[in-house]
């Protein structure tokens, strides 16, 4: 499916379509209350198939969290980039870890360095800092006057 | 904490693989539960390099972030900074002149050689056989030189800026490549001799470790981890950047889904490579090596994401720019990391010796995954 014919697609299928413009592929804004189930369509339904969640990353806007998801599916050639607002006072997100596995590890690196929450994750702990650390370390107010050096 | 040593209550073994360990290439640390010699889950603890090369970036300009990315997969550095480079290039817009395209292709292609040439000793070595190690570090060596008389360093090379590569090529660099070539063609022949035909290698080899093509692709494993299990991922193919576009060169898969199959996409990949360098090493186009660009580089507005083809698989960078002269965030996707998030699916059920050689045809990369 080209941009276009993606868009109209998605459009059908998410329940307040909001897209991004011009990116290099379609971006679609997606509430993270709905995300889950917008994360199976995209999965599962005939000719969307998005079986390849090829990056997973979390960016904080000092006003909010944006989780931005990576999408392409292996059998049509097409990419989709989902994108969930998320509250920065209180960061929850549904896990997709039990539709593309490779998101379980992806998730636990998004918490481990920006603090967001991903509920009904199977084993959520930080991954790369110790169990101990303070701190989320890719947040852009992260202090610590012990381990960093300003540039 | 999770229990790190020690029985549990169903008198399954919890025991502990590195952080120091020879077979896990670096400071992985696996904590494994065995019932017997059966593995029953692999747990990957990371960190023990973690620098946060994505918060460092933050700080550093759009020339300076591409010298750190070398450090990530420190054997496809070439590979990782050409990654950087596109993704500037693209939010500039900025055209890179056909010598730099060039020089960039034969450069990623010598530096897939090197990786693959290592992992190749490495692995034999894994699974006990310590003379190919001597033998991939003889040719490597041969690659390493070549490096370092146009880069000047033979392991973290910088060598390609936004808008081409540093420098020009080492008049001496196509007979010199041109003598490797001849070389390794005769070499290579002699790996398989060694090691590929070996009975007990292959009995090592077959069967362990499988991955079925749809888990390859749920676990987001790509390169030839991927294309053992017969998953075609290559983003030379797939989506052509540089001059790939317009070479002769097969994408290796394997059905196999096991080591073996693993083992022989690299074995074949090493082929594929020296037929690309050989393509263009008489053709490397006259001219620039380098476009003309402005001392401080500004991205605009927006985000830029761009992947290419490392010897471990895709490397993707993405670039939040606000505009300035720093990027907003930068997020790297290395191919190593997802690639381990398949070890647990991989090794549940084989055996404890199997674990070693299924981690040696992941070809991991520590600094890579835990960047």
């Amino acid at each position: 499916m080209n941009k276009e014919e993606l868009k109209v697609r998605l459009e059908a299928l998410l329940p307040s379509p909001t897209f991004e413009e011009g990116a290099e592929w379609t971006t679609a804004i997606v509430d993270p209350a709905g995300w889950e189930g917008v994360a199976r369509h995209l999965r599962w339904d005939v000719g969307l198939e998005f079986d390849y969640l090829f990056c997973v990353t979390a960016i904080d806007w000092r006003t909010h969290f944006t989780m931005v998801y990576h999408l392409t599916s292996t059998l049509h050639r097409h990419t989709v980039i989902v994108k969930v607002k998320l509250d920065r006072d209180r960061p929850e997100i549904p896990t997709i870890s039990a539709i593309w596995h490779t998101a379980e590890f992806h998730e636990r690196e998004a918490f481990d360095l920006f603090g967001v929450v991903f509920t009904g994750h199977p084993d959520l702990r930080r991954l790369f800092m110790t169990d101990e650390w303070k701190g989320w370390p890719l947040r852009k107010d992260y202090e610590d006057p012990v381990n960093m050096i300003k540039l | 904490m999770i229990q790190e040593v020690g029985t549990t209550e169903q008198g399954e073994l919890v025991i502990n693989l590195g952080p120091q360990h020879p077979s896990t290439h670096g400071v992985l640390h696996l904590v494994i539960t065995l019932s017997g010699e059966t593995i029953k889950k692999v747990e990957p603890h990371l960190g023990y390099i973690h620098r946060s090369i994505e918060k460092m970036c933050e700080s550093l300009s759009y020339r300076q972030f591409i010298y750190v990315t070398s450090r990530m997969d420190y054997l496809s550095s070439h590979i990782n900074n050409h990654g950087c480079a596109l993704c500037v290039e693209k939010g500039m817009q900025i055209e890179v002149p056909p010598r730099a395209k060039v020089i960039r292709v034969l450069m990623d292609e010598l530096t897939r050689l090197a990786s693959h040439q290592l992992w190749w000793g490495a692995m034999a070595m894994d699974v006990g056989a310590l003379t190919p190690f001597f033998h991939a570090f003889r040719e490597r060596e041969a690659i390493n030189d070549i490096m370092e008389e146009t880069c000047g360093a033979r392991l973290t090379m910088n060598y390609m800026v936004p808008g081409g590569v540093m420098a020009d090529l080492h008049p001496d660099f196509p007979k010199k490549v041109k003598e490797f070539i001849r070389f390794f063609r005769t070499k290579i022949d002699e790996y398989d001799d060694l090691v590929t035909g070996n009975v007990i290698f292959k009995s090592r080899m077959e069967g362990v470790g499988y991955l079925s093509p749809e888990s390859a692709v749920s676990y987001g494993c790509t390169g030839p981890t991927a294309r053992g299990s017969g998953v075609s991922c290559d983003i030379r193919k797939l989506y052509p950047y540089e001059v790939y576009g317009q070479l002769q060169f097969e994408e290796v898969t394997a059905t196999g889904g096991d080591c073996f199959a693993r083992y022989m996409v690299r074995m074949q990949e090493m082929r594929q490579s020296l037929s690309i360098i050989e393509q263009l090493i008489d053709n490397i186009p006259e001219g620039e090596f380098q476009a003309k660009t402005k001392a401080v580089l500004k991205l605009p507005k927006g985000e830029f994401y761009s992947r290419v083809e490392t010897a471990r698989g895709e490397f993707g960078v993405y670039i939040i720019s606000e505009g300035g002269t720093t990027p907003y965030r930068i997020k790297f996707r290395s191919p190593g990391f997802s690639n381990l998030s398949a070890l647990d699916h991989m090794a549940r059920g084989y055996k404890i010796g199997d674990l070693v050689a299924i981690m040696g045809t992941l070809d991991l990369v520590i600094p890579d995954i835990d960047r």
